[in-house]
């Protein structure tokens, strides 16, 4: 073992953990979902196709940016040309993309479940060297506020694609399908990740030295902190939902279900 | 009520040692470092092992039950099945003296680093004023009781020793929070937290977090909004700029 | 050996020694704070409640006057009224400065330092932070120590040039020059086991209480009462040793946490007291010295939580000595709880959210302990050995300890300050006034000398011998097993309720027991050895029982922390005497002493009638005509 648990003078235990839980169960979970997101959702992003039903549109590919995003998708207009060849996806990805994978909690989870670094507590890595984020390439999380920023901007826009989907499919408004239901929960979810973001508890509040001198930025850190101590759980939903959110367009627009009207 | 407990308890010194198997009385009520005192009392009267409060107050008696980080006062014995084999052994993150018996002094030499509280000069002693709301989140944190498993737990030194120079673990960082949420502290903690006391090596993996017998949000509430505080001042470009100017006009 | 030179020693690293050092470094002296336990984990970490200073905050009725009389009473009149006085006058500065270095209590509205009811205390006086105050004093003096060595770092290139923290490290005897002077301290670290000397020309005892010679003990590991044993073995004299207090309040199942403390604030947060049948009994239990202060109607007293101006307080709490009583004579009679204590209940008062803000300790210590959630259900308390009046005798002013020049005491070993029972949260203020007063005697004293004291290689090899004794000893005594009935005998014999007869009893048993030390074993070797020390710390607790044992057959009454099955009555004939413990001929011998008579500006803040239930006719007859 390179590990440095049998550094000079420690005790000399062989064993790099003397667990007896099932400590590899939460990494391994948390690995098989992760690949399986990634899976699906490059997939989802070469496809390039299926990704609009009137009134419906997949958040992978939200806004649609490009010219060559099908008819009635672009709410935000067209202002990417036809040089651009790949899916459309690809133009707003990045967003969501950096944000998980800037975010505090799941750094946590896949430095843990795909770095092993540390597997669980108490089990020794399998690495010699460890410098975590003090040098590049991992000193550019801290810009994780940034993509922050530009996630608030996506959620509008998320939001919006709600508002749209109270439409049928032939414009007209006033209608409510089980589709605008999976879009409203998706675009719920997301607005709760973000606002119990670290980088937004840190904005709201956290950063004053004297709360009592800000009473109105106070009572915002404090709402927000709240939710920060169940932002794990929203990131899982939230990414579970937009998953599903995409799977359930896609499944509308190939003619797999049929997207139920209420009224 | 009571039964015999298997038990392996780790014994040795800095060279040499292994897990020595005892079985014990157990009775109603008891904790692991029951055990301990009644294997002291009976087998091993020289089992050196460290406790003052027995009562998870004075954080001693730190060691690890089946390879988790413990307060051995605070593990109470019906959290195993009479049948399970206790393994207990100690501290893995720092030199070990004797049987259950660590050398924390790195804990100490890190805390002498961390320049102590430096109040308002125009303040006398009494004339302190603050709000509760001002003094909770470095309260949280003062409820630490120096028993070090976050540092033990912390992978940065547990898994490497060189690290030890560079990275003063949660629990001083958590102080440097501490002192940098403090509503009349007087000296800036940002740059200090990242360069002398290598707050960047810490990967938020919550481990500290998890083994904490006072369960203190050291993660969530220190360590991460240290980091965003430390990108305040060193990797934000716009707030960067926007403190220059506001150094410059005034 | 390793020999080191200071000016002085500071044996303790609680509250006590700490204050002591901080002073000590900034009057210019060269210092070693010197702990058997690790640094910053000393007894002083455990305590729950607060720290008593008359700061005003919540009543500006409040001054150092009612502090003052207030502790007078809780003593029963029966402590060195100098050391109160200074102690009520000093405490709030005391406290300030504790902010000055970084402590954060609770806070009032306006920005001040909250303060909180306990029993004794007629107003609001108690700084706290939540309820582990004891835990933010030794981390604020801690971390103030640091700075301390952080300055000296910038002046002297080291963190440790001037004031040095030896960890682990045990101190076993005092030594003296050859005129009798103290000149140094012998002890070995617990580590390693090797031998270390100090050449100091003072030394300060702040070795805290010796609660761990009694059974059921709210006290850690290191009460062992070996500062009393150095003191006398040193030529100095203990006083007040009788007086042990029995928190009321102590946890009592499962018995492995047993005694460990149930905190006062419990009771000043609302919490009450009931009996198997669900009666209050405190109500029959108020004394007559104390009936028109306290409520004896239920109505009155929980109307006391909301407007203390127009109610009397409930007799929940009145002082511990009395409540202990009282638990104990209801647990006599057979209206206990299931597992022998009584019910202490705050879930009816306090909803579950305040409960955890006001009192996490608590609500964790029964959730993780006991699995009881005092949110919902009434906690099991009872009696447990918490704290002692008695000590080191001292001069008030300098904390040197009467007849052996060098020597000075302070914190929980000193005795002098509360008499026959201690006011809760009058300890740690104690702690911070005292130690002061300690860093500084010791500066003046050293300031005073012509010449250093030397420590002679005799004196050294003496100690050497002594404290290595038991490991070349192969007796087939077990210390663990000799400790365990020597609690036992403390127990039963010297507990809450004392009889001459078994007090005589416990003399005899602990003679047998002496003996029977003498043929003590050791196993293994000198590194961290736990039954090697437990041996060392077992003659201080012999000696710290045989003082309780003679000093309470020698009090004939009851009183406070003393209580005579034989001699139920407060007696005021004993009220101005001190029972002294002094060596002699390898023993400990008992004699009586004088208190000093209150001056007539003190004695004035009382009023006559409550004078004439404390003194004697012939003192009360004594104090001026303006007083009396
Ligand atoms: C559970 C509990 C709760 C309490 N709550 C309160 C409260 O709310 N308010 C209040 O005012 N009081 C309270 N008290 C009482 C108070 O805490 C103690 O009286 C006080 O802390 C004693 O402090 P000290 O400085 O005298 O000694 P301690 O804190 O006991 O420290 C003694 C020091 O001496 C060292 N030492 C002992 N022997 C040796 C030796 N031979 N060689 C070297 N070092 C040695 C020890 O290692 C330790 O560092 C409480 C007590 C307990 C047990
Ligand atoms: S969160 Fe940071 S400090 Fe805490 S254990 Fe993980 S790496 Fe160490
Ligand atoms: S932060 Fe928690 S785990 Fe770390 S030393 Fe303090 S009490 Fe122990
Ligand atoms: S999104 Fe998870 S911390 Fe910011
Ligand atoms: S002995 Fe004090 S925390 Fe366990």
């Amino acid at each position: 073992m390179k590990n440095g648990m049998l550094s000079a003078g420690r005790a000399r235990i062989s064993e790099r953990t003397l667990r007896t839980d099932k400590w590899w169960l939460q990494p391994f979970v948390t690995f098989a979902v992760l690949i399986s997101f990634v899976i699906y959702s490059t997939f989802r992003a070469f496809e390039n196709a299926n990704y609009y039903t009137t009134p419906l549109l997949s958040p992978f590919y939200s806004p649609c940016l490009a010219v060559s995003c099908v008819p009635g998708s672009s709410d935000l207009g067209q202002p990417i040309g036809s040089w651009f060849m790949l899916s459309p996806a690809f133009l707003i990805l990045f967003i969501p993309l950096g944000f998980r994978m800037t975010c505090y909690y799941y750094r946590r989870s896949y430095y843990r479940s795909f770095w092993l670094s540390p597997p669980a507590c108490g089990v020794g890595e399998p690495h010699s060297k460890y410098t975590g984020e003090t040098r590049a390439p991992l000193i550019l999380q801290n810009a994780h506020r940034y993509f922050f920023y530009l996630g608030l901007l996506l959620n509008f826009v998320l939001t919006y694609d709600v508002i749209l989907a109270f439409r049928n499919e032939n414009y007209e408004w006033g209608h409510l399908s089980v589709g605008t239901l999976v879009l409203f929960v998706n675009a719920s979810l997301l607005w709760l990740y973000s606002l119990s973001c670290h980088s937004c508890r840190h904005a709201l509040g956290g950063r004053l030295k004297h709360f009592s001198k800000n009473p109105v930025r106070y009572k915002l850190w404090t709402w927000t902190s709240k939710l920060n101590a169940k932002h794990p759980m929203y990131a899982w939903i939230s990414l579970l939902w937009v998953a599903f959110t995409d799977f359930y367009v896609r499944s509308v627009s190939t003619g797999f279900f049929t997207n139920f009207y209420i009224f | 009520m009571g039964y015999r407990a298997k038990f392996r308890v780790w014994r040795g010194n800095a060279n040499t040692g292994a897990l020595t198997s005892y079985e014990v009385d157990v009775n109603e009520g008891e904790v692991v470092l029951d055990v301990i005192h009644r294997i002291q009392a009976t087998e091993a009267p020289d089992l050196a092992v460290r406790w003052n409060c027995k009562a998870g107050k004075c954080g001693s008696c730190s060691a690890e039950v089946n390879g988790i980080p413990k307060l051995m006062c605070m593990t109470r014995m019906n959290t195993f099945n009479p049948e399970d084999v206790v393994t207990v052994s100690p501290m893995r993150a720092f030199p070990v003296i004797r049987d259950l018996v660590t050398d924390v002094s790195y804990n100490y030499k890190k805390a002498q680093e961390v320049p102590v509280f430096e109040g308002p000069k125009d303040l006398a002693p009494g004339e302190y004023r603050m709000q509760q709301e001002d003094v909770a989140r470095s309260q949280e944190f003062r409820k630490c009781i120096e028993c070090f498993l976050c540092q033990n737990t912390c992978h940065v030194i547990r898994d490497h020793e060189e690290n030890k120079k560079v990275f003063s673990g949660p629990r001083f960082l958590m102080r440097i929070a501490e002192l940098d949420m403090h509503p009349l502290d007087t000296t800036d903690r940002k740059h200090m937290a990242q360069d002398d006391h290598g707050l960047g090596y810490c990967n938020i993996t919550k481990c500290c977090t998890e083994v904490c017998p006072e369960h203190i949000k050291i993660t969530d509430n220190a360590l991460i909004p240290m980091k965003e505080r430390v990108v305040d001042v060193k990797y934000d470009p716009v707030r960067w700029l926007g403190s220059t100017i506001k150094r410059r006009t005034s | 050996m390793e020999r080191h030179s200071y000016d002085v020693v500071i044996i303790g690293a609680g509250g006590a020694g700490m204050r002591a050092a901080i002073e000590a470094r900034e009057a210019g002296l060269s210092v070693a704070l010197v702990s058997k336990s690790m640094f910053g984990k000393a007894h002083t970490v455990m305590a729950e409640g607060g720290i008593a200073a008359a700061m005003a905050n919540m009543n500006s009725n409040d001054g150092w006057q009612v502090h003052f009389r207030d502790t007078m009473r809780g003593s029963k009149f029966h402590n060195n009224w100098r050391m109160a006085q200074l102690h009520a006058q000093e405490s709030p500065m005391r406290v300030w400065e504790l902010e000055t270095y970084g402590a954060l209590f609770d806070r009032t509205k306006e920005g001040k330092i909250s303060q909180r009811n306990f029993g004794g205390h007629e107003y609001p006086r108690l700084a706290h932070v939540g309820d582990r105050t004891g835990l933010e004093l030794i981390r604020t003096l801690q971390q103030r120590i640091v700075g301390l060595q952080q300055k000296d770092k910038k002046e002297f290139g080291e963190y440790e040039a001037k004031l040095r923290v030896f960890q682990e490290c045990t101190i076993t005897e005092l030594m003296k020059d050859d005129s009798g002077v103290i000149a140094g301290a012998f002890g070995y670290w617990r580590e390693t086991g090797d031998p270390i000397v100090f050449d100091a020309a003072a030394v300060v005892l702040a070795t805290g209480g010796l609660g761990k010679s009694f059974k059921v003990t709210s006290n850690s590991w290191e009460g062992t009462g070996d500062g009393v044993g150095l003191a006398l073995r040193a030529g100095g004299t203990l006083i007040d040793m009788e007086f042990v207090q029995f928190h009321p309040t102590g946890m009592v199942w499962p018995l492995s946490v047993k005694g460990i403390l149930v905190t006062e604030s419990v009771r000043g947060e609302g919490g009450v007291l009931t009996n198997s049948e669900g009666r209050r009994f405190m109500f029959d239990y108020i004394p007559d010295v104390f009936r028109d202060k306290y409520a004896d109607t239920e109505a009155e007293a929980d109307g006391w939580y909301t407007d203390p101006d127009n109610n009397r307080r409930p007799p929940e709490l009145l002082p511990r000595d009395e409540v202990a009583r009282a638990i104990n004579s209801e647990v006599k009679a057979g209206r206990g709880s299931p597992h022998g204590g009584v019910f202490l209940d705050v879930s009816k008062r306090l909803d579950a959210e305040t409960i955890k803000r006001r009192l996490p300790a608590m609500y964790h210590q029964f959730k993780e302990l006991a699995d009881v959630d005092i949110t919902k259900e009434p906690m099991e308390v009872g009696p447990t050995c918490h704290y002692v009046m008695g000590g080191i005798e001292v001069e008030p002013e300098t904390t040197a300890t009467v007849g052996v020049p060098g020597l000075f005491a302070a914190g929980e070993v000193a005795a002098g300050m509360h008499g026959a029972n201690r006011l809760g949260g009058n300890s740690l203020s104690d702690l911070l006034v005292f130690g002061k007063r300690a860093g500084a005697g010791a500066a003046a004293y050293i300031n005073s000398l012509s010449t250093r004291p030397k420590l002679s290689d005799a004196a050294v090899k003496i100690a050497e011998q002594k404290t290595f004794a038991p490991l070349a000893n192969g007796g087939n005594e077990n210390p663990y097993t000799i400790h365990q009935e020597l609690q036992q005998v403390m127990n039963d014999l010297v507990g809450i309720i004392r009889i001459g007869t078994e007090l005589q009893d416990a003399l005899t048993k602990l003679a047998e027991l002496k003996v029977r030390m003498g043929k003590v074993g050791v196993a293994g070797g000198k590194e961290y050895n736990p039954g090697w020390h437990l041996v060392l710390d077992l003659e201080n607790m012999h000696l710290v029982s045989t003082s309780i044992a003679k000093s309470a057959i020698t009090r004939e009454e009851s009183r406070g922390g003393h209580t005579r099955d034989d001699f139920q009555e407060m007696d005021p004939k004993w009220r101005n005497k001190n029972v002294a413990c002094f060596m002699a001929d390898g023993d400990v011998q008992v004699k009586l002493k004088d208190l000093p008579m209150l001056p007539a500006d003190l004695a004035a803040l009382f009023e006559q009638s409550e004078l004439k239930k404390y003194l004697s006719e012939e003192e009360y007859a004594q104090l001026p005509k303006e007083v009396a």
